[in-house]
């Protein structure tokens, strides 16, 4: 479209160029900081952005080799980073499997049955989500430690106990999947009934089909809430080997053992993965939740 | 009219065979609920147990009844919600009422016991003791001290059999080497986890280095769950106010026991100075906090949203990829990094401040620097959210609206001031709303960058300049300096009136868009 431009233009797109220039180097200072960390021989912050000696000393604790260094002592790896890595995407993946199977079942119900409350239950539900999980903690922390008592995978310091815990969060994405369900013309179904379909059969053979975009959208964003939950899974395990990343990541940066390098190498190594699946769910996530959000 | 008919009859038959599946599934999962509502039963859990038996049933009915139907899609998910959302809410209000607490953490019952189990050395009879040891496992000689021919030998255990009792004979022959004193010594918290059981039942256990000794029960069974003590003759009764069990001095006997106070700790919340004071203030810096991060992020957000949007910036599509990058990166990371970059002395931000102006701010034990960091860093982490939502909003907004403004001959500002703004912000509130109330519980945020501190100093429990009230809540409930539950559920209740009043707001909110 043509705009009335003003006559200063040019001098305006190269002020705001400036200006994003400068922006973009104060945030990007974290990450190339990190980076240039974790090449340094030592836990100090000395040194100049690109390494003048650099080391991968950090890189091999952080992937769990032993690694020894030039005046000759052996260092061995302070935490099982890798292992942490594992536990976050196993709990990560099995939950929110989990939860796109519980909400989707929900969401259907909600966007196509009739039943007696469901408004209520709706409103509710909305509320209910707003609450942090952080406040019930003390409940959580001593319902599992009792649970234990019963079924032993569920007690404290199990990845049972975890993975449970944060079934809590279906709600929202309930909300999510029911608005993307009415997005879908009812008449599918409704022809698939008169032909003597079952509910079931019309949500498994039809709606399901036709509703894997949102399905996806709600598991990356289950996945990604839950790699970087740290509240509850920092109050349900304790043991070294059995931490999450977000748990275990903290250890690092104790004002007693400040580990600043090996912090780096392992915050590189973890987050890049999950920073790329990000990335990539990105656009998705964006189509997605337009289609499904703030549709009441 | 025949066709479907038929199918019908196909699908009906279908469903026939998959009752039978079904009502085995239902069958099952019924019975192991009902073997663990037994055992909670059992254990005195009866509020678990009946909650399951409650939901177990309802399930069952679902699941069974034609009338039903229609809720089988529902009440898994519903399952959920009550099971993680509802029940730990309520549970939390229940433990509000309670002492429950580091000294108070056991229920009535396994307090007595454990008072029951206590042992004194009853010092009549004396065992020298000898070690051996035979690989991996230890074999204990022990000879009474009065008459020397009275001697036992264990049987062979290990360390990682203990703690445990092993049972001694006289028949028995030691094996392998006998171990020197400074052995012994290295050994002894293992060896005092140790209880040696002699032919005749006595219970013998370490009483100093050289020595086992025989012990005794300390208390025994009075009326009323009341405990005699054994060696004094002192009578402790249970007090189910305080939940200790207290001498007839008045003293206490720990560990105590969980009972219900009351309302004792909503109104040490609003009456304790040392709990009043920093409950307060940490409140005031919890709004601010929010207040001041959707603000700043909104900012931001919408300034760069303009700008990446704005048509002669040809390049802005690198731009937009870059900015959104703080967002991509997992949150515990980014803080964690900022929590380096700002260290006081290994920080790279003190390490640039420092040569360019010769400063080196503390930023973790100034209360107003670190509340500061806290701002930064969460409009870091923040902005991008917000640059999404406006770029979003801002394609809506019609061109021409612009178009004509620019004839009028307007400049940025007015534009930002009477178009841009008047246009987005109905649609902004409720997502606004839900912002502030994120950052109103930011939990991983306080407590990965600051952990709360620096510490207030006139607080009676954990409390720091920098905590917000769902920090300083964990703080109480799980920090370092003793476990009030209680008390931590009292703020909790406190927090959900609030958090309540903010998502009826927003519920409002939204749905007063919707009308328009």
């Amino acid at each position: 479209m043509a705009m009335v431009q003003p006559r200063n233009l040019k001098y305006r797109v190269w002020a705001a160029r400036l200006f994003l220039i400068a922006f973009l180097c104060l945030i990007m200072f974290p990450f190339l900081m990190i980076i240039s960390v974790s090449f340094r021989a030592g836990n100090f912050a000395t040194g100049s952005l690109i390494p003048t000696n650099p080391s991968l000393e950090h890189w091999a604790m952080a992937f769990g080799i032993p690694w020894e260094r030039a005046d000759g002592t052996l260092m061995q790896p302070t935490f099982p980073v890798l292992t942490w890595l594992w536990n976050s995407v196993k709990i990560s993946v099995v939950t929110s499997t989990f939860i796109l199977l519980l909400s989707t079942t929900g969401a259907y119900a909600f966007a196509r049955l009739r039943f007696r409350f469901k408004q209520g239950l709706l409103q509710s539900m909305m509320i209910l989500q707003m609450f942090p999980a952080v406040l019930a903690l003390v409940a959580f922390h001593a319902i599992f430690d009792k649970l234990g008592n019963f079924v032993p995978w569920l007690g404290l310091n199990t990845h049972g106990a975890v993975t449970i815990a944060y079934l809590g969060g279906v709600t929202m994405n309930i909300w999510l999947i029911k608005g993307y369900f009415e997005s879908i013309d009812n008449a599918l179904e409704e022809s698939a009934a008169i032909d003597g379909a079952t509910p079931w059969q019309a949500f498994r053979h039809i709606l399901l089909p036709l509703s894997v975009p949102i399905l996806a959208v709600v598991f990356i964003l289950a996945f990604i809430g839950i790699i970087g939950e740290y509240p509850v899974a920092s109050v349900l395990l304790q043991d070294m080997d059995k931490l999450t990343l977000a748990v275990g990541a903290n250890q690092f940066l104790n004002p007693q053992n400040y580990l600043w390098g090996d912090f780096a190498a392992s915050a590189v190594l973890t987050g890049l993965p999950i920073t790329i699946i990000f990335l990539i769910a990105q656009r998705y996530l964006v189509s997605g939740l337009t289609a499904g959000g703030v549709k009441g | 009219m025949k066709q479907p008919q038929d199918a019908g009859g196909v699908l009906s038959g279908k469903v026939v065979s998959g009752n039978g599946l079904k009502w085995a599934l239902v069958a099952a999962i019924d019975i192991a609920l009902l073997y663990i509502i037994t055992l909670m039963y059992a254990q005195g859990e009866i509020a678990f147990a009946l909650v399951i038996l409650l939901l177990g049933s309802i399930g069952t009915w679902v699941f069974t009844s034609e009338k039903a139907y229609n809720f089988r899609y529902v009440y898994p998910s519903l399952l959920g919600v009550i099971l993680f959302v509802v029940f730990p809410l309520i549970y939390t209000v229940n433990i509000a009422f309670t002492n429950y607490s580091s000294t108070n953490l056991l229920p009535f019952e396994r307090v007595k016991q454990i008072h029951l189990d206590k042992t004194y050395s009853s010092g009549e009879e004396k065992f020298a003791l000898s070690l051996y040891q035979n690989n991996d496992a230890y074999q204990l000689e022990l000879t009474n001290t009065r008459n020397h021919e009275e001697s036992y030998t264990t049987q062979a255990f290990t360390v990682a059999q203990l703690p445990g009792t092993v049972s001694a004979d006289s028949a028995i022959q030691a094996e392998g080497d006998k171990l020197a004193m400074r052995d012994i010594i290295q050994l002894r918290s293992d060896l005092r986890l140790l209880t040696v059981m002699l032919p005749d039942e006595s219970k013998l256990v370490m009483t100093s280095l050289r020595e086992f000794g025989a012990m005794a029960q300390l208390f025994s069974e009075g009326d009323n769950d009341s405990l005699i003590n054994n060696q004094t003759g002192d009578v402790y009764h249970p007090d189910h106010e305080t939940g200790f069990y207290v001498s007839q001095d008045g003293e206490r006997m720990a560990p105590g026991f969980t009972v219900y106070i009351g309302w004792d700790n909503f109104v040490r919340v609003v009456s304790d100075p040392g709990i009043q004071g920093p409950f307060w203030k940490i409140l005031g810096w919890t709004v601010t906090h929010a207040t001041l991060t959707v603000m700043f992020t909104l900012i931001i957000g919408l300034l760069l949203a303009c700008l990446v949007q704005w048509e002669p910036l040809k390049e802005s599509a690198i731009y937009r990829v870059l900015l959104i990058l703080p967002y991509a990166v997992p949150a515990f990371i980014s803080i964690l990094i900022f929590r380096g970059l700002f260290n006081q002395n290994f920080g790279e931000i003190n390490l640039v401040l420092h040569n360019l102006f010769g400063i080196k701010p503390e930023w973790f034990t100034n209360e107003y620097l670190a509340k500061a960091m806290i701002l930064i860093v969460n409009c870091w982490l923040g902005y991008p959210y917000m640059m999404i939502l406006t770029m979003g909003l801002l394609k809506a907004i019609p061109e021409d609206l612009y178009e004509a403004s620019a004839i009028d001959g307007a400049n940025p500002l007015h534009n930002l001031r009477h178009i841009t703004v008047p246009m987005i912000i109905k649609p902004l509130i409720p997502l606004l709303i839900a912002s502030f109330a994120f950052n109103f519980n930011n939990f991983v945020l306080i407590n990965l960058l600051t952990g709360g501190g620096p510490n207030l100093l006139d607080a009676s429990t954990p409390a720091g300049a920098t905590d917000i009230l769902v920090s300083y809540t964990f703080r109480i409930a799980f920090g370092s300096y003793g476990q009030d539950f209680g008390l931590a559920s009292a703020i909790a209740g406190f927090i959900f009136v609030i958090v309540g009043f903010i998502a009826w707001a927003n519920l409002k909110a939204t749905s007063k868009l919707q009308e328009q």
